[in-house]
């Protein structure tokens, strides 16, 4: 395996949790906790795949997708969206913008898991 | 020398000439042929009975006593023709679109068909006629009388009254038989035209013949006539101005006014383009017929001194021998006067017929009027009766006057009498705010006025007004003397009625109109009167269309209702052998039908009605009627809709108003709740990713340890948040009960101080205060009051950035209140963001460091509101400065 997921998330416990599960399973996992620089963080580290947080300190991840999807070296990296506002309109957003998949906090260690291992392998 | 018989004989033959001429028009006009009967040459000539007895022999006469001022009565007429003729044309239009009779029957017809109005112009026409009739049978029977002395009789009173009982019952006879042949629509009169305009004729032949006679025969040529009026003493007469510019305004009116003119210049006209050629036509006959008045009646003065000189046109001739000219100067005297009088009584017969008889006829019969009798029939009759009365008065005017020196002054005063429609008239047509009661108010005060100043004192001292009433005004009140109103003295006593009766006349008729509201009958008319020439160009003549059935049966409709008019024209179409409901619109049906509607409607009304549809007039009734029924409903509509549209704006503005209320409440709680979400769910997350994790199975002892410390924390932070946001709940719903009581600023801000020191994990920081300055006495909320304070200083422990933090505590107490400012030595917070800090989950930093739900300093707000203060940020105070404003004690104490 070997694969490495690159986490942007603001909220230290959350990237205990998500880095301790997916470093269980085998996985590198490399954190950053700002909107304004992750775009130079995924391509300094070009991840196999990007755990993406919606409300990140200084800009929202929707943004960042946007971005991701309109640069042609990043525009078929698996992005697994996470917000903790759960509406209706965030889910559609993400849709529109791209993500790979989107999931709701609180979420299963399961769920993550099986996400993570799905979009990485296609 | 001519004998009266032979006199007779010439007058008879000259009479029986004119029922030819007149029943040949009248047969050419019944086969279709009209041809020259509708001549534009005509027309002007009949105009001429304007120029009556009383201007043919009389003018010569007014010269003699007042030189030129004669001319006045022509220039009037002159100048209406060629200045205003398109006033006469507006007449002319209304007329033929109004279906007009007679003078009274526009005014009547103007003011909404008032019956009314009708009966005054009528009175006024009656009483200003009936004495001008006096003066043309007066001037027949002196022409006569003047022959009889030359056969050698001297004319005795009884003889000169049976010459006029003659001649009028011959005019009597002339004019029910052609003025009363038929009752047409159109009341025009082919026969009684083409023999007046024959009679025009003749009289203007008579009086340039006497005066080339005169002139070329006894003068002996231009240059030797003009050396004689020169040297006569009519070259002396002085003009005054006033009654110079009196006379012509009084002329001017009286053209216009008199029934006998309206009805020529109206009535009988054929079209409309005749009254251009008029315009300058006439004004030359006028012309021509004042050529030679001077002349003769200089000639008079030296052939017969001290005889009669308003009949030397008659004399002069005879005096020298000259029987024949004598005889065409008779005939044209006669003529004169003749044809005046004819058009007067057919005139003044169809007004008294149709205002006063008639409707007095129809309210009589009102019950029966459909059942039976021929309403022609009645009209005819009552016509006819009507022009017998207008003659007999005459005649017996002429009796009781005596045929004396008052019958000389009367054409003046019979003017002034009809000039007072003036005013009703011109405003009728260029006013629409002249209304019915402004009218009859108007004609009431001038015919009053006219009448007192006037009329009455033209009879003598004898007759209704004593001597001394005109020596020193009723009852002795000297600003009411008859010739001297309101004190003014000295004014020619023509002048003098002429302007007061105008005057008050106008003033009536203005204020009246102004201060009543017009009838809808009478603002649809006047609207159709004034704005006539928007909508008649050149009126057809009188024409059968295809659709008067229809309309007819249309209009009886809208009158009788549906059933019942249906019923009338079924039956009228059985009886002439037709198949439906459209009968032809034969005399007889229409007759009936207008009779049928004078029940219901009265009958101005009905006839006006009636005569609209068939006489082909440009607007219909149905368009009246159309037009009044659809501007009553719209106007009620459109107030209708006014009413509903304010109020559906005032809806809608409040619909929008509540709508933005709520999108803006919508948006609040979205914010809100999405917030809420976002606060719950990221402790939850931690807090299940590490229950799973725990219960995963085995793991050293320091990652249990840490990953229950992490449930735990997260746990806290979940409770914190929801007492914050019940806390906040309850602050903003007012519901929070405050514990007001005497503190002291110190010990509230030692618990403060306290409190946060205990909190656990906080990074050191250093607390700087002034124990004196913070000695104030507080009515307040302490446990409230701390709470604030312990938010405060929790932030400045959590976000001040400095190397070594420090906070400083600094109480200022005023005449206004106490504030207490909390400044740290950190990097503060950004301008941008200052205006915010103080909302609902305004959080600046990230998660991890702030470890709240950013409910804190809105919590604060609400609570020093509460307690009566204001908190705030200062700005550049070198680090992150709170400012907290508390009311002085006292003043709270005080409340």
């Amino acid at each position: 395996m070997g694969k490495r997921v690159l986490l942007i998330e603001d909220e230290p416990n959350i990237i205990q949790a998500i880095g301790f599960i997916l470093s269980r399973d085998g996985w590198t996992v490399d954190t950053h906790a700002d909107g304004k620089t992750a775009l130079a963080e995924i391509a300094r580290r070009g991840p196999d795949l990007v755990i993406l947080d919606v409300m990140l300190p200084n800009r929202s991840g929707f943004d960042i997708l946007q971005d991701l999807r309109a640069d042609p070296a990043t525009e078929a990296l698996p992005v697994l969206m996470l917000t903790a506002r759960g509406q209706k309109r965030d889910r559609e957003l993400a849709e529109r913008y791209g993500a790979s998949r989107f999931m709701t906090k609180p979420f299963s260690n399961a769920e993550v898991l099986d996400s993570v291992r799905e979009l990485a392998g296609s | 020398m001519i004998g009266f018989n032979v006199l007779v004989l010439v007058c008879l033959a000259y009479a029986a000439l004119l029922f030819v001429v007149a029943f040949a028009a009248e047969k050419r006009a019944e086969r279709g042929t009209v041809g020259w009967l509708r001549s534009p040459l005509i027309y002007t000539l009949s105009l001429s009975i304007y120029c009556t007895a009383w201007t043919f022999y009389g003018a010569v006469g007014y010269a003699v006593r007042s030189g030129l001022e004669f001319v006045t009565i022509y220039l009037g007429p002159t100048l209406v023709m060629v200045g205003w003729w398109w006033l006469v044309r507006k007449l002319v239009r209304i007329g033929r679109a109004q279906r007009i009779t007679s003078i009274a029957d526009l005014i009547s017809s103007r003011y909404g068909k008032s019956t009314l109005l009708g009966v005054i112009v009528t009175l006024l026409a009656v009483i200003g006629t009936t004495p001008y009739i006096a003066l043309q049978l007066q001037s027949v029977s002196l022409s006569f009388s003047v022959f009889s002395a030359e056969g050698g009789a001297m004319p005795d009173f009884e003889a000169l009254d049976n010459t006029a009982l003659v001649v009028a019952a011959g005019l009597a006879l002339f004019t029910i038989l052609f003025g009363t042949r038929s009752l047409d629509v159109n009341e025009r009169h082919h026969g009684v035209v083409t023999a007046i305009a024959l009679e025009a004729v003749v009289k203007l032949i008579a009086l340039i013949a006497v005066g080339v006679f005169v002139v070329w025969g006894v003068a002996g040529g231009p240059a030797e006539m003009m050396a004689q009026i020169d040297a006569s003493k009519i070259a002396e007469w002085q003009l005054d101005g006033g009654r110079w510019a009196t006379l012509i305004f009084l002329s001017a009116a009286a053209f216009v006014c008199l029934p006998r003119m309206f009805h020529v210049m109206v009535v009988e006209n054929a079209d409309e383009r005749h009254v251009a050629v008029a315009s300058w036509a006439f004004p030359l006959y006028l012309f021509a017929m004042s050529l030679f008045v001077i002349p003769i009646a200089v000639i008079g003065l030296s052939v017969l001194p001290g005889e009669n000189p308003d009949l030397y046109v008659l004399t002069v001739p005879l005096a020298l021998d000259q029987d024949s000219l004598a005889m065409l100067s008779f005939l044209g005297g006669f003529s004169s006067a003749t044809s005046m009088v004819i058009v007067a009584a057919i005139a003044v017969s169809t007004m008294v017929s149709n205002h006063i008889v008639m409707p007095i006829w129809l309210s009589a019969r009102q019950g029966g009027a459909s059942m039976s009798g021929d309403v022609r029939e009645v009209v005819l009759l009552s016509r006819r009766i009507s022009i017998g009365a207008v003659l007999a008065l005459g005649y017996l005017y002429f009796r009781l006057s005596g045929g004396g020196a008052a019958l000389a002054a009367i054409g003046l005063i019979a003017f002034a009498g009809v000039a007072q429609v003036l005013p009703a008239l011109l405003g009728g047509l260029f006013w629409r705010g002249a209304t019915r009661r402004g009218a009859a108010i108007g004609l009431t005060l001038g015919f009053a006025v006219w009448a007192y100043t006037m009329f009455l004192p033209s009879f003598g001292d004898s007759f209704v007004l004593s001597a001394a009433v005109l020596a020193d005004g009723p009852w002795g009140i000297g600003w009411l003397r008859p010739h001297a109103l309101f004190g003014i003295d000295g004014l020619d006593p023509v002048v003098h009625a002429v302007f007061w009766s105008m005057v008050i006349n106008s003033s009536g008729f203005f204020l009246g109109s102004l201060f009543s509201f017009p009838a809808p009958l009478e603002r649809l008319q006047g609207a159709q009167f004034v704005n006539i020439d928007d909508h008649v160009r050149n009126a057809p003549g009188w024409t059968h269309s295809p659709a008067e059935a229809e309309d007819l049966l249309i209009m009886a409709q809208r009158i009788l209702g549906p059933a019942e008019a249906q019923a009338v024209f079924e039956a009228e179409a059985r009886a002439q052998g037709k198949a439906g409901y459209l009968p032809n619109p034969s005399p007889d049906f229409v007759e009936r039908l207008e009779r049928q509607l004078a029940g219901s409607v009265g009958a101005a009304t009905a006839q006006a009605m009636v005569a609209q549809i068939t006489g082909g007039a440009s607007v219909s009734v149905e368009d009246l009627l159309a037009v009044a029924d659809e501007t009553a409903q719209i106007m009620e509509y459109s107030s209708q809709l006014e009413t509903q549209s304010q109020e559906l704006s005032r809806t809608a503005a409040q619909l929008r108003e509540a709508n933005e209320k709520l999108t803006q409440l919508s948006i609040q709680k979205d914010a809100f709740l999405s917030q809420i979400s976002h606060e719950l769910r990221t402790p939850m997350t931690s807090i299940r990713a590490f229950s799973e994790i725990l219960m995963a199975g085995p793991m050293s002892e320091a990652d249990q340890t840490r990953f229950s410390t992490i449930i735990h924390d997260e746990a806290i932070r979940l409770t914190r948040l929801l007492d914050d946001l019940l806390d906040l709940s309850v602050l903003e719903n007012g519901e929070v009960s405050l514990n007001w009581q005497d503190a002291n600023l110190h010990s509230v801000l030692d618990r403060a101080v306290a409190a946060t020191s205990s909190m656990d994990g906080e990074r050191p920081l250093a607390i700087r205060r002034d124990a004196r300055a913070e000695d104030v006495a507080l009515v307040t909320d302490p446990d409230r009051l701390a709470q604030v304070f312990i938010n405060l200083i929790a932030n400045a422990r959590k976000y001040c950035d400095a190397e070594a933090p420090e906070l400083r505590i600094e109480v200022t107490s005023g005449e206004a209140g106490v504030t207490v400012d909390f400044v740290d030595n950190g990097a503060g917070i950004p301008k941008a963001s200052q205006s915010m800090i103080f909302e609902k989950f305004a959080r600046l930093t990230d998660q991890g460091r702030a470890g709240g739900a950013g409910l804190g300093l809105a919590i604060c707000r609400e609570i020093v509101a509460k307690l009566g203060g204001d908190i705030g940020y200062l700005p550049d105070q070198g680090g992150a400065a709170f400012r907290v404003t508390l009311p002085a004690a006292q003043a709270k104490a005080a409340e």
